[in-house]
């Protein structure tokens, strides 16, 4: 599979602040790729440099086979980008941005071919200031696809809306995927990237610290699967000493880590032979959040020195 | 710069104005306000006369009649003789304060027979400092009547004579005609620079300009597209300050071609430069004190209300920085004097400033900041 975007060694600095710290990634054409991180994490300054936004300190990146600073006119007829908190002309109605759109972008997409594909087809006649949080960011990412781009910059497009409407965005997303479009996805919601993410990289203090698909970071990343019951404390020495399993207590809960699959058996075996009182019993498995918690918890704490690539 | 690229800005930017309300007023309705306010105001200047409230003591003497009717004959002045008995000379000032008049003359007892005898004799004139103009006519006006009848009383002739005053320019000038060029003047001077200082920060600040980067739209487009909006703005109202001036208070204006490239050439300036004082300001704070800085001397000092002519030397000499006192001055003598040459300095003058400011609004306006 080609590569729509190469990053290697970016380095981007503000005086002495590295605020990107020498990445590296690829992101395949046609794959939904998510950008994650905490606040300050470096990106939103990795995507602008994608974007052509911003001027890069030290290292490669190639966009579609371009030079996103040099090339950045040609780049942005290829590309989409919505922003985090779209704004636009107050009284200009949802039709009129595309059409104006389309005459910058000399494309021919019909507004409301376009405003059907984000579900915001009943509003094409509703000016900008009547729309609503989740209106106008769909209006935002019509605009973005006026030309048929082939890369998608979506920086968290999700923030604030509804359930529904961030449902919507999902299914827009979905559709870009299906259509063999490449999109950069930018979000704080990491159920969002694990649900639609084919790949995930995750950037904290300018440094990427595990990259792949989410079912594979999570596996390297993650805990194993754990049965969790909810019984006396007691119940986890006993447990552990019968087992020989990773066992812990915590909120009144006793979690027992699988090492494999008879495993589970012989948790339920020896809980009922413990004779002690327990109910509600589960299995858990890590989440992409989890891991992600954990790993920004880790850096933080100095324990992971570098990228972990996966 | 694509012509389509304008295009397509210009007819959003049209339209968002459009159906400002706001916007609207203030292009549309508020010429009209400021042409009737200022024309209201202005518009008994040099026209009417000043009422002289004349307290009569020498008991309607020949002489003083003579006087009075000398007096009005000038036509600045038009005399009311006082008839209220209770008003005498020790009480005058104070009943002329109490009537909100401004000036007044006291013809003593004996006028009439002192001049008759060659003695002196005293008139006694009040004046209002507050209202310099009509204290100013009033004084020069009895002086002059007053040495006219020495000069008869000596048996002089008048060798030098001053006929009625003619108005600068090639017609009979009144103050309202000023005022049309410099509220044209005006009108092309605030739309803009406020607009554009506001659009220029807030549009950064939004992410608008972020969003207009990521398009092919150039900033030269962008920037071309205002000034092509603000020209068809001007040119509405221009037209609609022009028609109220003339249709409400019977303005004398010369409508002609030559105004046109003042209406193009004025808002290609002031966009520019609204534009490049809103680029270097940091935030919408600055950026609006910075337009307010700028705006504010050209608003008062270029001749928009008052002749430049009436200032101080040094103001005057300020005035001549300013590119706004280019637009107005060219646009007087376009429309009152017929001055081409003169014109046609203040055109190149305006035309070269807009070229540099409109480079320099280019060079410094950034889509979005690195």
């Amino acid at each position: 599979m080609t590569a729509a975007i190469e990053v290697q060694g970016l380095v981007k600095r503000y005086g002495p602040l590295a605020a990107v710290n020498g990445i590296d990634f690829t992101v395949p054409a046609g794959s939904v790729f998510s950008f994650l991180g905490p606040n300050g994490a470096g990106k939103t300054t990795t995507t602008e440099i994608l974007e052509g936004l911003r001027r890069r300190t030290a290292g490669s990146v190639r966009v579609l086979d371009l030079d996103p600073w040099t090339d950045g006119a040609a780049l942005h007829r290829r590309i989409g980008v919505i922003p985090q908190d779209f704004r636009f002309f107050e009284k200009i109605t949802a039709r009129e941005a595309i059409e104006y759109y389309r005459t910058l972008f000399h494309t021919h997409v019909d507004p409301g071919e376009l405003l059907a594909k984000v579900e915001l087809l009943d509003k094409i006649d509703a000016r900008y200031d009547t729309l609503s949080g989740g209106q106008k960011q769909k209006l935002g990412l019509a605009l973005a696809l006026t030309n048929e781009p082939e890369i998608c910059f979506l920086d968290e497009p999700t923030t604030g809306l509804d359930p529904h409407a961030r449902r919507a965005i999902w299914a827009v997303i979905r559709a870009l995927k299906r259509e063999g479009r490449t999109v950069f996805l930018t979000t704080h919601y990491l159920e969002e990237a694990e649900l639609l993410a084919d790949h995930v990289a995750i950037i904290h203090h300018g440094k990427i610290i595990a990259s792949g698909a989410p079912s594979e970071i999570i596996r390297v990343h993650g805990q194993r699967e754990r049965i969790s019951v909810e019984g006396p404390a007691a119940l986890a020495p006993v447990l552990r000493e019968q087992l020989g399993l990773n066992t812990t207590y915590e909120d009144g809960r006793v979690e027992v880590e699988l090492t494999d699959q008879h495993d589970a058996l012989r948790v339920l075996s020896a809980i009922e032979q413990s004779g002690l009182p327990w109910q509600s019993f589960m299995t858990r498995q890590d989440t992409l959040e989890d891991v992600f918690v954990r790993l920004v918890g880790q850096m933080d704490e100095g324990a992971l020195k570098s990228e972990t690539p996966t | 710069m694509n012509p389509r690229h304008i295009g397509a800005d210009l007819k959003v930017t049209a339209r968002g104005y459009l159906r400002n309300p706001v916007a609207l007023f203030f292009s549309l309705i508020f010429p009209i306000i400021l042409i009737s306010l200022f024309g209201l105001i202005f518009s008994s200047v040099g026209s009417t006369s000043t009422t002289l409230e004349v307290l009569n003591e020498d008991h309607n003497s020949p002489l003083s009649q003579q006087f009075l009717a000398e007096l009005n004959n000038t036509t600045l002045v038009k005399v009311a003789v006082v008839t209220d008995p209770s008003v005498t000379p020790s009480n005058f000032a104070a009943w002329l304060g109490q009537n909100d008049d401004p000036v007044g003359l006291v013809i003593p007892d004996g006028f009439n027979a002192s001049y008759a005898q060659g003695r002196p004799v005293n008139l006694t004139l009040f004046t209002n400092p507050t209202d310099a103009a009509s204290s100013g006519a009033a004084q020069g006006v009895v002086t002059g009547v007053a040495n006219g009848f020495n000069l008869a009383r000596a048996g002089g002739a008048e060798v030098i004579q001053v006929p009625p005053p003619l108005t600068v320019g090639s017609q009979v000038l009144t103050y309202i005609d000023f005022l049309i060029p410099g509220l044209i003047g005006f009108s092309i001077l605030t739309s803009p620079m406020f607009s554009m200082v506001d659009i220029s920060s807030s549009y950064r600040k939004d992410g608008i300009f972020r969003e207009l980067s990521l398009t092919p739209l150039t900033r030269a487009e962008w920037l071309t597209s205002r000034i092509l909006w603000y020209v068809l703005l001007t040119f509405v109202t221009s037209g609609i300050m022009i028609g109220a001036g003339i249709y409400l208070f019977n303005a004398h204006v010369t409508l002609t071609l030559g105004i046109l490239p003042y209406l193009v050439v004025g808002p290609l300036l002031f966009v520019s430069l609204g534009m490049l004082a809103g680029s270097v300001a940091k935030t919408p704070e600055s950026a609006a004190l910075i337009g307010n800085i700028i705006t504010f001397p050209m608003m008062f000092l270029s001749g928009t209300f008052f002749q430049v002519s009436a200032f101080p030397p040094a103001l005057q000499t300020f005035a001549r920085f300013l590119p706004l006192y280019y637009v107005i001055d060219g646009m007087n003598q376009v429309m009152l004097f017929s001055n081409a040459g003169r014109a046609t300095t203040d055109l190149a003058v305006v035309f070269v400033t807009a070229v540099v400011f409109f480079v320099l609004a280019i060079r410094f306006f950034k889509w979005r900041d690195e």
